[in-house]
This record gives structure tokens, C-alpha cells and sequence, in this order.
């Protein structure tokens, strides 16, 4: 018991919760705006990965770390896309189409890196972004070290959250989004054109998604191996039940998964002797099982999600 | 009446493959008149209006909009041009407040910010001018169905519509909601929109329009000035022929039939069940009155076998009823005919046959040794039932998803009925029908009851419940009043009591005293 609270008194458990937080906030808002606009998006894994290698491969080829974000993104965007044309003009299951996606992409990533390092043995590194201790408040004791010597897309993340819950909530393109989700029919007989709304939404939080996984390789870690996404994606559709599609929600939950993640590591080095190591990997997952049955009970979810809208069709 | 029309339609002409839902249709409408357009289930009313609100593409034809041609298939010109609809089935979200299901779509999407305060301001002052009184704030989901009604309009008015659609709008509405309704309607004419109001109700649309036009199979069979014409002429032009409702002839109640004593679900929710009681005894056919929503749908289930968690008891016959086992239920003695025929009436993808069976696989004239099914015996009862029950279809073998309506609902009477059954359940038989399935169901109803079935009768439509049932009850917010002599309360009152006002004085909670 005192190891536990050890761990939760040094600055580097804090530190690494807030690293690991940073592409489940990309991952889960991205999936938050998919779904707000109605549309479920299990491309996630594979979108996430995308960004991952393509924002790598983008700096190792020689480009520069911020443009390389933007390429993870567009890219993201790109597969959102075609997560839309199947889901939202064709009106397609969006459970097939959306764990269709996430195979291809995440085989074609794959297949791609093995195609411009077709020699690599071990991964290739890059220089990754940097902690930027902002002045002065990195000083603070435990806070300090762990909110304000991070990253720049870690504090880019943090932002990101009070802005999508911006948009969503105080603009009109936000309330087009929400009523898309919501009712269809409504939106339609606005005058609002259902299916751009939708595209767009998918499109543009399939580019959170990538920028989540390009965190992964470009701040987290400097490189990529496969299999690296490891499963956030779908932790993220998770968050986003646990959350009832709010953003604040959606950060506090990610908060507290990435905390389970970082004390399950430092739990295994201090009681790893006699408790098999599996079985603390399997702590956030369960204790997230155990949140969603306690948060998710009473939710009201997007009433016209997984509902795909046909215009002129007759009901 | 020579001012240039506000709105005109000129041939227009909508097929759905092969069936053709307008049918070359061309009408004009007047600043500051309301045009009612009647017709029956199916003639194409909400098809046509669809079209002009660039819901559908028409096929042929044109709309013209002030003397110009509206752009067709795009709703945000419609919008533009000052039509405004209200669609059958509101097209509201729940989870969002009233103010931005209003607000959606009015400014541009790419401002960064709403100007809730300058649309507050806008609503405020149409509220208080029609007197469509609703909070701005409230999530629609917390609204009753008259008040929906009122956001629906307010966002065509908030939209500056000059011209107005309203598709079955008193559907969903207790008389007196219609009453505000009408006189809502005379406000905005009188400021000079102009309004098309969708209806099969004869007698509404002679108390709000000032032209009718009747559509019948998609085509104008008529255009008349409201002031001139008559009900009965109105019916026939609406149906194409004379057709007689059924009427109740006396016959003294027999033997008690089915008893619901003290019935309760549980729960304070609108559809839950409060202490219900109800008795009905043989050639008698007791109706139950109210908006749909309050409980109706609870008490069917529970009669069907589709519910077992109630307190309380029900007698069918002396014995108890066999709660949540439908197949016993109908074994001893019930028919039912389900409010919803798609989703719950029939199997629309399997064969009439099969439907036909679907409720006594057991009998011994199509089964054998127990679980194999006498295709060739089923089809023979099949063939005789269809015969009985004159449902049009190509046979046995036919599917069941390309039946009219009218005749899917023959199918599950037959059904229902074949085996005389001692209570039948009639939940909306004839909600959506035509005039002569109407007709040929009531008929049926009276039929079973002569021969000494106790029907329970559950409507939305006073009318129907007024010419069909020797006893009415009315159901609100899961409570259900006394069921008296049809004929003893009047329309007005029954209506009060549906909207929940007749629970005054000393009534025991959780039961409707009687509204007079």
C-alpha cells in the first residue's frame, strides 16, 4: 500500500500519465466528432496508425516535425473520407466498413514502411519533439514537471479539448454537427445538406485520430515499430461511451486511464516479484470495464447514431 | 380573386417505380387563404408536399413560387423562397433545446460564434405574437406532443415563411390542442401567409380552409370553395364512391369476459399502468379513448402476453390470464390485432401463408407428429381464410410485404378472428386505412361482437369511438377513468379528460375521476 502511494507522490508518475494521456485526447476527440455527427468511426486503430508512420516517415524523409503533424493529419483525413463515402453517401454498415478500414490501413502503413526501408533491421530513429519547460511554472513542485515540461502537441492536446467543445457547442457548423447526430430529417428540412455535414465531421476527426497516433512516434517514442497503436484506438470508442460524447468528460476519462497505464508500470518493477506482470497490464483495461458499467448506464447517446440518412427516399 | 397566386403547381407528376403518387397535379394558392388538401391514406398528399419542400424530385412538372420556378429538389431553396412545413412526424431532436432546433440553419455555419441574444429576441416576439407559448429553453424531449406542434411552427415562421405546410397536424392532438391550433392558424393568415393544410378529417378541414382540394390515387379529382360544399359530398369525392361506415345495432351485454382489477406496472413514467380497472362482458364493444403515449400501448402489451412484470389481476373467463405466454393467451380465447402491422402484425418478408399460421402452429390441422409443418394443410386453410377475409393477393404463396395496406390488415384479422375468439383486442385497427378497409374492419369488429365476442377498442379517433363502442374510457398519463355509455360525455369532455384535466376533487390518487 505505501509502494501505491509512493508512486502517486512522484513527479514521474504524473509525467508519464499526462504522456500517455496526450494521443487519447487526439484519439477520443477525434471519435467524439465522428460520432456527435452520427456516424461510428472503428477506423480508429488503423487511422491512428497511419498517422503514426506517415507523420514518422514524413520527418525521417527529411521534412521538419510540424508539417509532419499536418501530413499525419491530412492523411488521417483522407481515410476518414473514405470512411464516409461507405458509411455516410453509401449508407453502408459502419461497423463493417469502420473495422474494414482500420485493417487496410493499418496492413498498408505497414506495407508502405517496408517499402522505403526495405532494409531497415532495427526501426530507425528521429529527433522527436522536445519537452518545453514553460518558465517559471515548471518550477512548481510535482505539477510542475508534470504539466509544464512536456511537449508541444502534448500542450497542444490539452487545447484542443476546451476548443472541440467549443465548436460543438457554441457555433452554428457545432449544432449542425450535434443535430446531425441526432436527427437527420431535421438538419435536412433546414436546408443543411446532411451528407456534407457528416463528411466533413468524419474527416476532420479522422485527422484528430491521426494526430493522435503521430504523437506516438514523433513525441512519445522517435520511431515506429509495428503493431505500436496497441490497442488505444479502441480505448478511445470506449471513452467516448464513457464520456456521453462530452469533451470535458472525455478528457477526465482519458486522465484516468492513462493514470491506471502509468501506475500499472511502476507497479510492476515494485511488486512484479510476485505478482505475474500480465496481471498488471490488465488492470486499465478491467478498471475501465468497471467505469464504463458504473458512467455508462444512464447515457443518452446520439439518437441517430449508426443511422444512415438517404435523402428522397420514402419512409 | 384575380391577384396572381403565391404558390402554383403545374403538372406535377411523382412515380415511385411503378406506382405513380401524383399524378399531373396543378393547384394555386392565394395570399392569406388556407387551402386544405384532403385526400385518403396513400392518395398522395404528404408525397406532393414533399416535393415542394424539395424533400423528393418531381418527375414531371413544375412549382412556381410568386411567378417563379422553384428549383427543385433542394429544401434550402424551398426555405428561401418562404416555405415553411411541418412535417407529420416532427422533425425535431430531442436531446437539444428548442431555441437550437429553431436556430439550426439560420445563420452561417462558419461564424464562430451563435447570436443567441439577437435570437432570443426574434423568438420572444414571435411567441407572444401567434401565442405559440413554449420555453426557448426547454429540451424538446421534455415537451408534450401539442407543444412540439409549436416549435415546429415557430421554426417556419422564425424562417419568415410566407407560406405554410402543415401534414396531418392535429393527428397527434386532443380536440382542444386542435382548437388552439385553428386558432393559430387564423393569427398567421390574418397576418398574410398562406397555408396548406393536409387532412383526412372532413369536418376539420370544413371548420379551418377557406378552398379544399380533393386528391384521390394521386390525381386533383376536385377543387371546391369550402363555404359551398358539403360533408357528404367531400366523402365521396375523397373515396370515389359512397361508402357506408358500420353502425352499432343494440344488443344486450351477455356473460363478464374479461376482468382487469387493480393494475398497476409501477413507475410515474406517462405509459406506465396506475391502478387500472376495467370489466368487459360479451356482444359488447368498450373503447378506449386517448392520446397515444399515456398507456395504451402498456395495457395492449399485457393483454397480448408481451408483459408480465404488472400487480394487479386479470379474469379471462374465470381464469387467470396467462401474463408474458402469448401462445397460451390466444390459446384461451384472445385475438389480437396489433397497433403496428409492419413491426408487429406480420413478418412482411415470409409468405401470407406463413403469417396466416404464425399463431396456432400446434394445431393438428398443420402439424404433424408435432413440430413438422403440413405445408399443403396450411396452405388449404390459408386459401379459405383469404376467401373469408377477402384478401386481395395472389395466394398463399404470395409475400406478404407487397399486400395494400388494407389487405395486410385482412390478413391478420383472419388471422385473428378464424378461431372465434371470446376477447379481441383491437388496438388502432384502423389507423392508416382507406375508407372502404375502414368500413370492411368495423364490419368484421361488429360482426365478432353479435356473435358474442367482447371487443376493447383502442383509438386516438373520437369519431370512430363514438359510432363504434357501447361503453368509452379514457386514458391519461397511465390512468384509466370509468368506462361509461358511449353518448354520456360528450367530445368536449372526453377530450378534457384525455388532456388529463378530469381529476378533480376527491378521486382516489392515481385514477381519473369522471370530467363532469
Amino acid at each position: 500500500m505505501s509502494d501505491f502511494i509512493d508512486i502517486l507522490l512522484t513527479a514521474g508518475f504524473w509525467a508519464a500519465t499526462i504522456r500517455i494521456v496526450s494521443p487519447l485526447i487526439f484519439g477520443t476527440l477525434g471519435e467524439l466528432i465522428c460520432e456527435r455527427a452520427g456516424v461510428l468511426n472503428l477506423g480508429i486503430e488503423g487511422i491512428m496508425t497511419v498517422g503514426a508512420m506517415s507523420g514518422w516517415m514524413w520527418v525521417y524523409q527529411g521534412g521538419d516535425l510540424w508539417t509532419g503533424v499536418l501530413f499525419a493529419a491530412c492523411m488521417g483525413a483522407v481515410f476518414g473520407l473514405l470512411h464516409a463515402v461507405f458509411t455516410v453517401h453509401l449508407g453502408l454498415s459502419q461497423h463493417v466498413t469502420g473495422i474494414g478500414i482500420t485493417l487496410f490501413a493499418s496492413s498498408l502503413s505497414y506495407f508502405v514502411y517496408r517499402m522505403l526501408l526495405p532494409d531497415a533491421t532495427t526501426p530507425p530513429k528521429i529527433v522527436p519533439f522536445q519537452p518545453i519547460a514553460v518558465p517559471w511554472l515548471s518550477d512548481l513542485p510535482i505539477i510542475g514537471e508534470a504539466l509544464f515540461t512536456q511537449s508541444a502537441l502534448t500542450y497542444l492536446a490539452l487545447l484542443v479539448v476546451p476548443m472541440v467543445w467549443y465548436v460543438l457547442f457554441r457555433t452554428p457548423v457545432g449544432l449542425a454537427v450535434r443535430m446531425s447526430g441526432e436527427n437527420p430529417v431535421a438538419v435536412e428540412a433546414q436546408g443543411i445538406n446532411v451528407l456534407a455535414v457528416r463528411t466533413g465531421a468524419v474527416m476532420v476527426g479522422s485527422a484528430f485520430m491521426a494526430v493522435g497516433g503521430a504523437f506516438i512516434t514523433m513525441s512519445w517514442f522517435d520511431a515506429f515499430y509495428f503493431g505500436m497503436i496497441n490497442g488505444r484506438g479502441w480505448i478511445c470508442v470506449a471513452l467516448v461511451i464513457f464520456a456521453s460524447w462530452r469533451p470535458g468528460r472525455a478528457l477526465l476519462g482519458a486522465l484516468l486511464f492513462a493514470g491506471l497505464e502509468a501506475i500499472q508500470v511502476r507497479a510492476q518493477q515494485s511488486a512484479g516479484a510476485f505478482i505475474p506482470y500480465q496481471f498488471f497490464l490488465m488492470l486499465p483495461y478491467v478498471m475501465s470495464i468497471l467505469a464504463m458499467i458504473v458512467m455508462a448506464r444512464k447515457t443518452k447517446y446520439p439518437q441517430a447514431l449508426l443511422v444512415p440518412f438517404r435523402r428522397g427516399e420514402r419512409v | 380573386m384575380s391577384n396572381p397566386p403565391v404558390l402554383e403547381f403545374r403538372g406535377v407528376t411523382k412515380r415511385f417505380g411503378t406506382l405513380t403518387a401524383n399524378d399531373d397535379v396543378s393547384l394555386t394558392l392565394q395570399q392569406g387563404e388556407v387551402l386544405a388538401l384532403l385526400g385518403e391514406n396513400g392518395a398522395g398528399k404528404t408525397t406532393l408536399m414533399n416535393i415542394l419542400f424539395g424533400h423528393y424530385q418531381a418527375d414531371e412538372g413544375d412549382i412556381l413560387v410568386d411567378g417563379e420556378v422553384l428549383p427543385s429538389g433542394s429544401t434550402q431553396a424551398a426555405i428561401n423562397a418562404g416555405i415553411g412545413m411541418v412535417h407529420q412526424h416532427f422533425t425535431l431532436a430531442d436531446n437539444l433545446t428548442v431555441l437550437e432546433n429553431i436556430t439550426l440553419g439560420t445563420e452561417s455555419l462558419w461564424s464562430w460564434r451563435q447570436d443567441q441574444a439577437n435570437s432570443r429576441k426574434k423568438l420572444a416576439a414571435m411567441i407572444s405574437d401567434y401565442g405559440l407559448v413554449v420555453d426557448p429553453d426547454a429540451m424538446v424531449s421534455e415537451l408534450s406532443v401539442g407543444e412540439r406542434q409549436r416549435v415546429e411552427i415557430l421554426k417556419a415562421l422564425y424562417r419568415d415563411a410566407r407560406i405554410l405546410i402543415l401534414d396531418e397536424p392535429t393527428a397527434v392532438l386532443t380536440p382542444q390542442e386542435s382548437e388552439r391550433l385553428f386558432a393559430t392558424l387564423k393569427s398567421i393568415t390574418a397576418k398574410g401567409l398562406a397555408i396548406i393544410f393536409i387532412s383526412h378529417k372532413l369536418h376539420e378541414i370544413l371548420a379551418v380552409s377557406n378552398r379544399i382540394a380533393v386528391l384521390r390515387r394521386g390525381a386533383i379529382v376536385g377543387t371546391l370553395e369550402t363555404a359551398t360544399s358539403r360533408r357528404e359530398q367531400l366523402a365521396e369525392l375523397m373515396v370515389g364512391r359512397t361508402v357506408t361506415r358500420p353502425k352499432l345495432s343494440a344488443i344486450k351485454p351477455g356473460d363478464l369476459v374479461l376482468e382487469i382489477n387493480d393494475v398497476s406496472t409501477g413507475g410515474t413514467g406517462a405509459t406506465e399502468l396506475k391502478e387500472i380497472d376495467l370489466t368487459l362482458h360479451q356482444h359488447e364493444i368498450v373503447g378506449i379513448a386517448g392520446v397515444a403515449g399515456n398507456g395504451q400501448g402498456t395495457l395492449a402489451d399485457i393483454l397480448s402476453g408481451l408483459r408480465s412484470d404488472f400487480s394487479g389481476t386479470i379474469e379471462l373467463n374465470g381464469q387467470m390470464l396467462a401474463a408474458g405466454n402469448p401462445r397460451a393467451i390466444v390459446a384461451s380465447g384472445v385475438g389480437r390485432i396489433p397497433e403496428d402491422r409492419h413491426a408487429r402484425g406480420v413478418v412482411a418478408n415470409m409468405d401470407i401463408w406463413e403469417n396466416l399460421i404464425s399463431e396456432d402452429l400446434r394445431s393438428d390441422e398443420i402439424c404433424r407428429a408435432g413440430f413438422i409443418i403440413d405445408g399443403a394443410g396450411a396452405r388449404v386453410r390459408a386459401e379459405k381464410q383469404i376467401e373469408d377475409f377477402d384478401v386481395r393477393c395472389k395466394g398463399p404463396d404470395a409475400e406478404t410485404r407487397l399486400l395494400s395496406g388494407g389487405n395486410m390488415q385482412k390478413l391478420i384479422l383472419a388471422r385473428a378472428l378464424s378461431n372465434t375468439p371470446s376477447f379481441i383486442l383491437a388496438n388502432q385497427p384502423v389507423r392508416g386505412l382507406d375508407e372502404g378497409a375502414i368500413a370492411y374492419v368495423q364490419e368484421q369488429l361488429l360482426e365478432a361482437r353479435k356473435r358474442g365476442a367482447a371487443i376493447l377498442l383502442i383509438s386516438e379517433d373520437l369519431d370512430e369511438l363514438m359510432t363504434l363502442t357501447d361503453r368509452i374510457a379514457v386514458m391519461s398519463h397511465g390512468m384509466l377513468s370509468s368506462a361509461l355509455p358511449t353518448g354520456e360525455r360528450s367530445i368536449a369532455e372526453i377530450g378534457l379528460m384525455m388532456a388529463g384535466h378530469g381529476d378533480q376533487g376527491g378521486a382516489k390518487p392515481g385514477s381519473l375521476a369522471d370530467g363532469h
